[in-house]
């Protein structure tokens, strides 16, 4: 290191001598600050997305490397939300990613205290014969009037609020298609 | 008010600071000074469950004042509308509304209607109809037959019997003094608030109001928005840039799943389900939607649902098979969730589904839930991790108290872990209506699956069972049209939304609005005010385009529902003669050499309806909108200071007290509200009212809300270490007087006891909790977040527990922020010893299934006149 290299290494001659006068940028910044790069910096792909918690619409971007996300952060871009993230949208990479989430279908049988594993074919499998026979169970042609009513009260469901316009589309479409009308979500609450 | 904004949707907040680094004046109207309160010009407090009583007392302060904004009320209003003279007001009935039946506790709104012109006078509606309830009505205008036919007005307002007058009245004893003494406001702080709120109005300036579950949650939910509404009315701030009233909805897409409802009551875009009284066929249905004689674009409800049918049965639905309809199952009355856990415990349901909830921690009455649960044949559950509600069977509350014991659980749980919004694409529909698209950004591991692959794929797997069953039960489901594109074995998100947006079928088009819909059958449309989010055969809500100062309403960012309009009934925003109220307020207006509607915002309105237009007197929907008729999916095309229609609890909001209360209605011998739905049974017990005595033993008011740090019943929150480390554990936050009163420490331990449960926290004493004045006693409010239960990182008691179920009759919401309770220092009891506890609590109160559950709290006969003598 020469004399200006070392004189260089000094904050202070950097601060006196430099951009920053009040040191508190570039002047303090060491060599080992300075090698740091944020992580989004080695992502393959930028995605675009929206916070999945409140109903605000904060726009997110979400940055993937080798097929896993490394970090979610706010779109400037928004209009809605100007880049910002609240605590809970901050820590969206920890809910897409952490070790809370299940990645396998459980089964609990009846009576039973413990869960076990199931293939999820076999479990659609037996979801879609307990559907079929839950609304035979509960089938209603008629009311008392006569009326038709075409329905079962076997069936019911609670959710869509935290999901998409797509999916409570066909939610909506195949229980009604079924004749299962106690069909729900947070709305009603 | 009824919102901690700064809290509960902090990023949205920004923009009320913005506002007010501009100037403008920022007031919370709330129970408990928040982080809101703190960054607001003024924190004015009430009692939980007061807010008709304060809002109404606006309402009269207006009209004392003199603050009425005339030139936006008298044109755009039903201010001048003359009413039947058979209405009489709560004034007159202590607090119930002509047409009370005693027999159905409900009303017959047939002297609520408008008078006409000419022979016939009244057309009155025959209200015990099952398809006019309330909850049948979703966000639309209700039907009003006569709509357009010659509305007897008085464009004065003189007239004693025009809405004008007759909302004057209903308010009149509203006044400050009444305020202070229902909801503990003092005077002062209440005259500001109504100073400042009027001061917004006019011209040059508007006031926004911003709510929350605050103010849903309650047994006259409904009517409280509306008193809201009548006061934005009243000031001209409906419909104008800076105006309205905004509802910060608390999850991603619940307003998504409102407009393309999984919910009981509604079909996609509003239209109601079919019922037994109107589901003989599409016609009679169709005449229960629409008014013949009505304006406005429901008149066209025909062609949104022949649309939706089209895509619900596809070439199966034609002219000759009424387009499918027989095929859909018909409603009769409440199918709510409630109402369905209830027949859960008692055995008539089998299967549940759980997408991406939790009602053991988020729905009222928690042990009910749970109950319920333990008594299924089935259960699915789908989320992202383990929640109470599908552990039920080992860490419920109730397997310490016996009540539930896993070795006789038959309920079978089926758990599918669920792809995250990562990992999927598709659309959310945010708090104001807008669509935005997210991609996928990486692939879901394992077993995990969006709800679209699961229900895509249980659709196809029934299908195929039923497909030779010969079973005419089965026919919509072999004529369901189920074809959308699968790459992979992945259904296309993209697909199914431009389905929901719509097709010609004849050309196979996208639509490019609901405007080109058909009653046909040459259209297709899975929801008609969705219909747009593919105009130009281009995914909308995918759109990207940051907002500028030529593009202050950021047109291309996102799409909203209904055809990109940003602020809904714009037409409003210009004066009856077409131009802007002033230039600071400019949003749409009327270019003469154009001949048509312009400006910053897509305007709500005809394009080419010239301002002066006057709509033909035989003209029905949208041929009968005047140029000075804003509010065009409404039936007479104004907005509604008396909604003589859509409402169960009656055409003007009226202050009841809550389900449970600790003090008597000061304004009506009427306690409460009398259509509220109430469920007296055994495992749904209410506290007492004060009529009823022993208000010593929950001599406290209870509301709840919400964390920065968790989110709602907690999957998504407590899950994660950075949020539980942030916010670790639940608290109940009370005043200084009240730790004074029941010896609590800071810090210590507390439980809160109601007539259905005992919970425990810690304490928090602050001067957040202020003691109100009501009637001349102290009132102690209690306060806690609701997001803790069994499971996760950080764990605690789940609050909802404490509440029971009365419903709003509207909208049959339950009322979860307001409620009586008691509070003790230390730990509550384990096991057998909590139920005991309970016990001994329901029976100091004298509590059975019936308390406090009376509807009808008028002397027999009714009237004031019959309470002297009485």
């Amino acid at each position: 290191m020469g004399t200006r290299g070392w004189l260089e290494s000094w904050p202070v001659w950097r601060q006196l001598s430099g951009a920053d006068p009040l040191g508190r940028g570039v002047a303090a910044e060491s060599p080992r600050q300075r090698a740091i790069r944020p992580r989004t910096a080695d992502a393959d792909r930028v995605v675009h997305s929206v916070c999945p918690y409140c109903a605000v619409g904060c726009a997110q971007n979400v940055y993937v490397k080798d097929g896993e996300v490394i970090q979610i952060e706010g779109n400037p871009d928004s209009p809605i939300s100007r880049g910002r993230l609240c605590p809970k949208g901050s820590a969206s990479k920890q809910l897409v990613t952490g070790p809370q989430r299940e990645q396998k279908v459980r089964y609990r049988a009846p009576y039973s205290s413990e869960w076990t594993d199931l293939d999820l074919d076999v479990a659609m499998d037996m979801v879609a014969e307990r559907v079929l026979a839950a609304r035979d169970k509960g089938w209603q042609n008629h009311d008392e009037h006569g009326r038709p009513l075409r329905r079962t009260m076997g069936i019911a469901s609670l959710g869509g609020a935290t999901l998409d316009n797509e999916e409570n589309y066909l939610i909506k479409k195949l229980f009604t298609a079924l004749g299962a009308i106690q069909i729900e979500n947070q709305a009603r609450i | 008010m009824g919102s901690n904004m700064a809290e509960a949707h902090p990023v949205g907040f920004q923009w009320v600071m913005e506002a007010k680094e501009k100037g403008a004046t920022v007031i919370h109207v709330d129970p408990r000074f928040t982080r809101t309160s703190a960054l607001c010009d003024l924190h004015v407090p009430l009692r939980a469950g007061s807010d008709i009583c304060f809002l109404g007392g606006v309402v009269n302060y207006i009209f004392e004042h003199d603050l009425v904004f005339r030139d936006y009320v008298a044109p755009y209003t039903n201010a001048s509308f003359i009413v039947n003279e058979d209405f009489t007001d709560t004034e007159d009935l202590d607090g119930l509304f002509s047409g009370w039946d005693e027999r159905r506790t409900g009303y017959d709104r047939s002297s609520w209607q408008y008078e006409h012109e000419g022979e016939g006078g009244t057309l009155a509606e025959p209200s015990t109809r099952e398809h006019a309830t309330g909850h049948s009505c979703g966000a639309s205008g209700p039907r009003l037959e006569g709509g357009s036919g010659p509305i007897r007005r008085d464009p004065t307002l003189e007239h004693p019997r025009c809405v004008y007058q007759l909302l004057k009245r209903h308010f009149a004893r509203y006044r400050p003094e009444m305020v202070a003494e229902v909801c503990g406001t003092p005077v002062e702080q209440f005259l500001k608030v109504c100073a400042a709120w009027t001061s917004a109005s006019g011209r040059e300036r508007t006031a926004a109001v911003v709510y929350a579950v605050g103010w849903t949650q309650h047994t006259s939910g409904a009517q409280l928005i509306r008193t809201a509404a009548i006061i934005q009315l009243l000031l001209g701030n409906i419909g104008r840039p800076g105006g309205g009233i905004m509802a910060m909805r608390g999850h991603a897409s619940i307003q998504g799943s409102t407009d393309i409802p999984t919910l009981f009551n509604l079909l996609p875009g509003y239209l109601p389900m079919p019922t037994a009284e109107t589901g003989s066929d599409l016609a009679t249905y169709l005449a229960a939607v629409k008014a013949d004689r009505q304006k406005g674009f429901w008149r066209l409800a025909d062609a949104y649902m022949v649309s939706l049918l089209k895509e619900y049965f596809g070439e199966r639905a034609s002219a000759e098979n009424d387009f499918g309809f027989d095929w859909l199952p018909r409603t009769s009355g409440d199918h709510g969730t409630y109402r369905s856990v209830m027949d859960m415990v008692d055995g008539k349901v089998s299967g549940y589904f759980l997408l991406g909830q939790n009602p053991a921690v988020g729905s009222a009455h928690g042990r009910l839930q749970r109950l319920g649960l333990a008594n299924l044949d089935w259960l699915v559950v789908r989320d992202l991790t383990m929640i109470e509600s599908a552990t039920f069977f080992g860490d419920a509350p109730e397997i310490a108290t016996g009540e539930i014991v896993p070795s006789r659980c038959k309920t079978e749980v089926f758990f599918f872990p669920a792809a995250a919004h990562t990992e999927k694409e598709g659309s959310f529909t945010q708090t104001q209506r807008m669509l935005q698209w997210r991609d996928k950004a990486v692939a879901p591991k394992g077993d995990q699956r969006s709800e679209l692959w699961f229900f895509y794929h249980l659709g196809r797997k029934i299908k195929a069972l039923v497909a030779d069953s010969g079973d005419e039960r089965d026919e919509p489901l072999r004529a369901l049209w189920w074809d959308y594109a699968v790459v992979g074995d992945e259904p296309q998100a993209e697909d199914v939304l431009r389905r929901i947006n719509g097709y010609d079928e004849r050309s196979g088009r996208l639509l490019d609005g609901y405007v080109e819909l058909k009653a046909d059958g040459t259209t297709s449309c899975g929801c008609w005010i969705y219909s747009g989010v593919f105009a130009g055969g281009i995914n909308q809500a995918a759109r990207r385009t940051p907002g500028s100062a030529k593009d202050p309403y950021a047109l291309a960012w996102g799409w909203v529902w209904p055809a990109n309009r940003r602020i809904l009934y714009n037409r409003a925003a210009a004066d009856p003669d077409g131009r802007p109220w002033s230039q600071a307020k400019a949003c749409v207006w009327w270019d003469e050499e154009r001949g048509e509607w312009i400006g910053h915002d897509v305007p709500d309105f005809e394009k080419s309806k010239a301002p002066s237009y006057v709509a033909p007197p035989d003209a029905v929907g949208p041929d009968a909108l005047s140029g000075d008729d804003p509010f065009i999916m409404q039936a007479d095309g104004k907005g509604w200071l008396m909604a003589p229609n859509g409402l169960e609890d009656g055409p003007f909001p009226t202050h009841y007290e809550p389900h449970e209360s600790p003090v008597a209605n000061a304004l009506y011998a009427q306690q409460a509200n009398p259509t509220r739905r109430v469920y007296p049974r055994p495992d749904n017990p209410s506290n007492p009212a004060p009529s009823e005595g022993h208000r010593e033993v929950f001599p406290f008011v209870l509301t709840t809300a919400r964390l920065t740090e968790h989110h709602t019943a907690g999957a998504m929150s407590r899950t994660l270490p950075y949020l539980s480390e942030l916010q670790p554990a639940l608290c109940v936050e009370v005043s200084p007087e009240l730790a004074r009163l029941r010896d609590l420490e800071h810090l210590g331990w507390a439980h809160v006891i109601t007539s259905r449960a005992a919970i425990e926290a810690r304490v928090v004493v602050t001067d957040r909790m202020a003691p109100l004045v009501v009637q001349r006693e102290v009132v102690h409010q209690v306060w806690m977040p609701y997001h803790f239960g069994a499971r996760g990182l950080v764990t605690g008691d789940a609050v909802n527990d404490l509440f029971g179920v009365a419903l709003d009759p509207n909208v049959f919401i339950q009322e979860t922020k307001a409620a009586t309770c008691d509070i003790r220092p230390g730990r509550r009891p384990r096991g057998p010893q909590l139920s005991e506890l309970l016990a001994r609590y329901r029976a100091r109160a004298g509590i059975s299934s019936e308390t406090g559950t009376a509807r009808d709290a008028t002397p027999p006969g009714g009237g004031r006149d019959g309470e002297q003598e009485a």
